[in-house]
């Protein structure tokens, strides 16, 4: 019994002292999901968002407010015809391993995104770059393969600048889980999937918009309970999480020592139909059928009671203030059960039909729609899958209806999201060729009016014959201690090298 | 007993066998496993070119049995996500998950004990009932609910434990009662059927009427041999709690074989699903062996059964 008592003292003393890590200039965060790479062109999480803007760089800055665009490893840039970008570089910056940051780099980046025989998951964020080129050490040429207009806005995104000699040394696999940037922290330990640790990086460049941390060191975790890690926040375990569920954001509000902060994103979701047939005969090839699913469904108090926060609905399949979003003059559903019953019974299902609705996140919602069409008599089974085993299905064509999140990767025009699912593409479920025509031109126009005209038509179009059901814009709610200053920002992706504590 | 321990190691073989099968055919259940392999932009070029690298292109019997070959060894491939050798992440995770078994289980045993000998000495009175309900709550609690109630009591109000991770043994604790505990019903009725069994036996009368004290006729005589099968259902126990793991692993954020199972699935990651099948398989197979095989030892009777 004794030694049974003295055992539990022992492990008290390290629990406590396990607890007390937090008190000196260590921030400690914890998030959901695994990241299975550190390479932030092959994941397509979420969270390698947060890493990039931690341990690497890009050419241009764009400001997390005001979302306006800064100098960052490129001083200046400028189309010298259509198809060409040509960036002059920034001296004196180093990578993390002391290699000199110069127009090789930029040239070796390029190549790794854009080698056909090793693609990367990103792809789509990368397609409209055809080549790169050095001009001199501290000049760069980009090459397009069509005109591209948001080429300044995808450069200012998910494009960060990686090390030519270090990436050629440890390849793909070594840099998965040693990456080497030029930003304000480095990764100075990770273990796959489980935990990273970053330090500050004290010789970070001078005059970086970023500016330079105060935080010494992020320890991050996988912790894959929600309820695991808001009690990890109480009891000071973690400082920081973020994607908090909404019932638990607004508890934690309650609480004294917790900021709960909440950012309207990028974040669109929508209900996207098989209105092509890709994965067999379906009831979704009938447009009235797509449309009475669209007045069975009430966005509007889903967007208001659901995610809260500021979340708006939406009528266009765009976030409102991406480049080419409007939704003036477009087919807006009310919500309507008795409407969509109607239109049901007229389309043949007068007795309502069978499907399977596939999700990835925010379980809820899809649970409330699958609420909200069992009201009007359709029976909707509900396919919860992790996001890669969706997407790989998604682009497969096997999937009847969607319920589906975008976050255009940050990138503020409409390219990164209605042109990734109405172009034609692996995810193009509507097949319709005008809109893909639309939207082609639109891409690559570089002619501002020109491209909103375009991209206004596709938007019309694709509400009118309802392909897809836009629903509300997501709110992202982080929690954190209080201790911690961390600025609102306007973007979706937390930007935490400009934590600091009070 | 030869004949009896050469049957059953056939038999634990061939159900081996036929798990590694079902194991192998996982990979199919996905579509096409080379699709898998080369992501979502992969050209036709490299799915062809991946397809002759992992053998996709030769006749299924003939994969299924280099598979196998190369799994004795040790080699199941690399995760599709992780890129790396899944060997490794379950060398790495192993320890994890049996530490975290073989502590539930001592937990499990811990308790049993003395509410199974309590419940024997006083057969069907309020003490037999109490022992009962408290080893029933464990059965009937659903183990992640019984997890955050700990995690609430122990992590946050009086913050004795740490609430998630697997970095010290302190973190352990919590984890190990909230899996120990489903498994303390069964045993403690088996403890309490054997003491009642041993304690009605002659030479436990012999005991007490040589005089020996109530505690050394309990713990010296009557547990001693109470006790004996009670390891042979530690070993299978031992197989259910690897299992088990999946969910309690998930919530204390504990990356041991469970974590990885689900978050396996959850993302197709095949290679890696089909070795975990593989491996926890063949330990509750070897585990059910030894049980087995150490209860034949204890009791001839089992031995001429089949």
């Amino acid at each position: 019994m004794k030694k049974l008592v003295y055992g539990a003292a022992a492990s008290f003393a390290l629990a406590t002292s396990a607890m007390a890590a937090s008190g000196d200039n260590t921030l400690n965060i914890a998030w959901k999901s695994e990241l299975t790479t550190l390479d932030r062109f092959n994941s397509a999480s979420p969270e390698i968002n947060i890493v990039q803007h931690l341990v690497f760089d890009g050419l241009i800055y764009r400001d997390p407010d005001t979302f306006k665009y800064e100098p960052a490893l490129a001083t200046s840039w400028e189309f010298t015809d259509d198809k060409t970008l040509e960036l002059g570089l920034r001296k004196g910056v180093t990578f993390q391993n002391g290699e000199p940051f110069n127009a090789d780099d930029v040239v070796a980046t390029i190549k790794y995104i854009t080698d056909p025989d090793n693609p990367i998951v990103t792809g789509n964020n990368t397609s409209w770059i055809d080549s790169a080129a050095k001009i001199d050490d501290y000049k760069v040429r980009i090459n397009l393969k069509e005109p591209f207009p948001a080429a300044v806005e995808y450069l200012a995104g998910p494009i960060p600048m990686y090390p030519n000699e270090y990436l050629a040394s440890v390849g793909k696999e070594g840099f998965s889980t040693k990456p080497i940037g030029t930003g304000p922290y480095r990764v100075t330990g990770s273990e796959p999937g489980r935990s990273i640790t970053f330090e500050r990086n004290d010789t970070y460049w001078d005059g970086s918009p970023k500016g330079k941390p105060s935080i010494g060191k992020i320890v991050q975790r996988t912790i894959p309970d929600a309820n695991t890690q808001v009690a990890e926040l109480l009891s000071g375990g973690i400082d920081w999480m973020w994607r908090v569920p909404e019932d638990q954001a607004s508890k934690l509000g309650d609480v004294g020592n917790v900021t709960v902060q909440a950012n309207e994103t990028m974040r669109v979701g929508f209900i996207l139909f098989d209105s092509s047939g890709r994965a067999g005969e379906s009831p979704f090839q009938k447009v009235a059928v797509r449309r009475a699913i669209s007045h069975a469904i009430d966005r509007e108090s889903m967007s208001k009671k659901l995610v809260g926060g500021g979340s708006r609905s939406v009528h266009t399949l765009c976030f409102p203030l991406q480049f080419g979003c409007t939704d003036e003059g477009a087919v807006k559903y009310e919500y309507s059960p008795d409407k969509a019953k109607k239109m049901l019974a007229e389309a043949g299902y007068p007795e309502g039909f069978e499907f399977d609705i596939y999700a990835f996140s925010n379980r809820p919602y899809t649970e409330a729609v699958v609420n909200y069409l069992r009201a009007v008599g359709v029976q909707a089974n509900l396919r919860f899958q992790q996001f890669p085993a969706l997407f790989k299905k998604l682009q497969a064509g096997e999937i009847q209806a969607a319920h589906m999140n975008w976050g255009s990767y940050g990138i503020s025009d409409v390219s990164a999201l209605t042109s990734r699912f109405f172009k034609g593409g692996k995810t193009d479920y509507a097949q319709d060729k005008d809109v893909q025509t639309w939207i082609e031109k639109a891409d690559a126009s570089v002619n501002g009016d020109e491209r909103k005209q375009l991209y206004k038509k596709a938007l019309d179009r694709i509400a009118d014959q309802a392909y897809a059901l836009p629903m509300f814009s997501y709110v992202n709610y982080l929690a954190f201690s209080s201790d911690l200053k961390l600025p609102p920002q306007a973007d979706e992706f937390p930007h935490l090298y400009r934590a600091s504590w009070k | 007993m030869a004949a009896f321990a050469l049957r059953r190691v056939l038999l634990a073989a061939l159900v081996a066998i036929t798990v590694s099968a079902i194991a192998f055919g996982l990979l199919y259940l996905s579509g096409d496993p080379v699709r898998a392999l080369a992501g979502e932009n992969a050209t036709d070029e490299v799915i062809q070119r991946l397809s002759q690298e992992y053998g996709f292109d030769r006749p299924i019997g003939e994969q299924f049995l280099s598979w196998l070959g190369r799994a004795i060894t040790g080699d199941f491939g690399k995760s599709i996500y992780f890129n790396t050798h899944v060997a490794d992440m379950i060398w790495d995770r192993l320890p994890i998950t049996m530490a975290l078994g073989v502590m539930a289980l001592g937990f499990a045993i811990c308790l049993s004990i003395p509410l199974g000998v309590l419940a024997a000495l006083r057969p069907n009175t309020f003490v037999d009932k109490a022992a009962l309900t408290i080893s029933l709550f464990g059965q009937a609690l659903p183990n992640f609910w019984f997890a955050i109630l700990l995690i609430i009591l122990f992590g946050l109000t009086l913050r004795w434990l740490p609430i998630s991770g697997n970095s010290s043994f302190a973190h352990f604790i919590l984890p190990a009662v909230a899996l120990g505990y489903y498994a303390t019903p069964a045993f403690m009725r088996l403890i309490r059927a054997e003491m009642m069994d041993v304690l009605a036996s002659d030479y436990i009368r012999t005991a007490r009427a040589k005089g020996l004290s109530t505690s050394s006729v309990l713990f010296k005589h009557a547990l001693r041999n109470a006790i004996i099968p009670v390891v042979s259902l530690a070993a299978v126990q031992l197989g259910f709690m690897l299992g088990g793991s999946v969910i309690i692993e998930q919530v204390f954020a504990i990356k041991g074989l469970g974590a990885l199972a689900w978050e396996s699935i959850s993302r197709s990651d095949y290679p890696v699903v089909q070795a975990l099948v593989l491996v926890i398989s063949v330990i509750y197979v070897g585990l059910t062996l030894c049980a087995d095989l150490l209860n034949a030892a204890i009791d001839p009777r089992l031995r001429h059964g089949h």
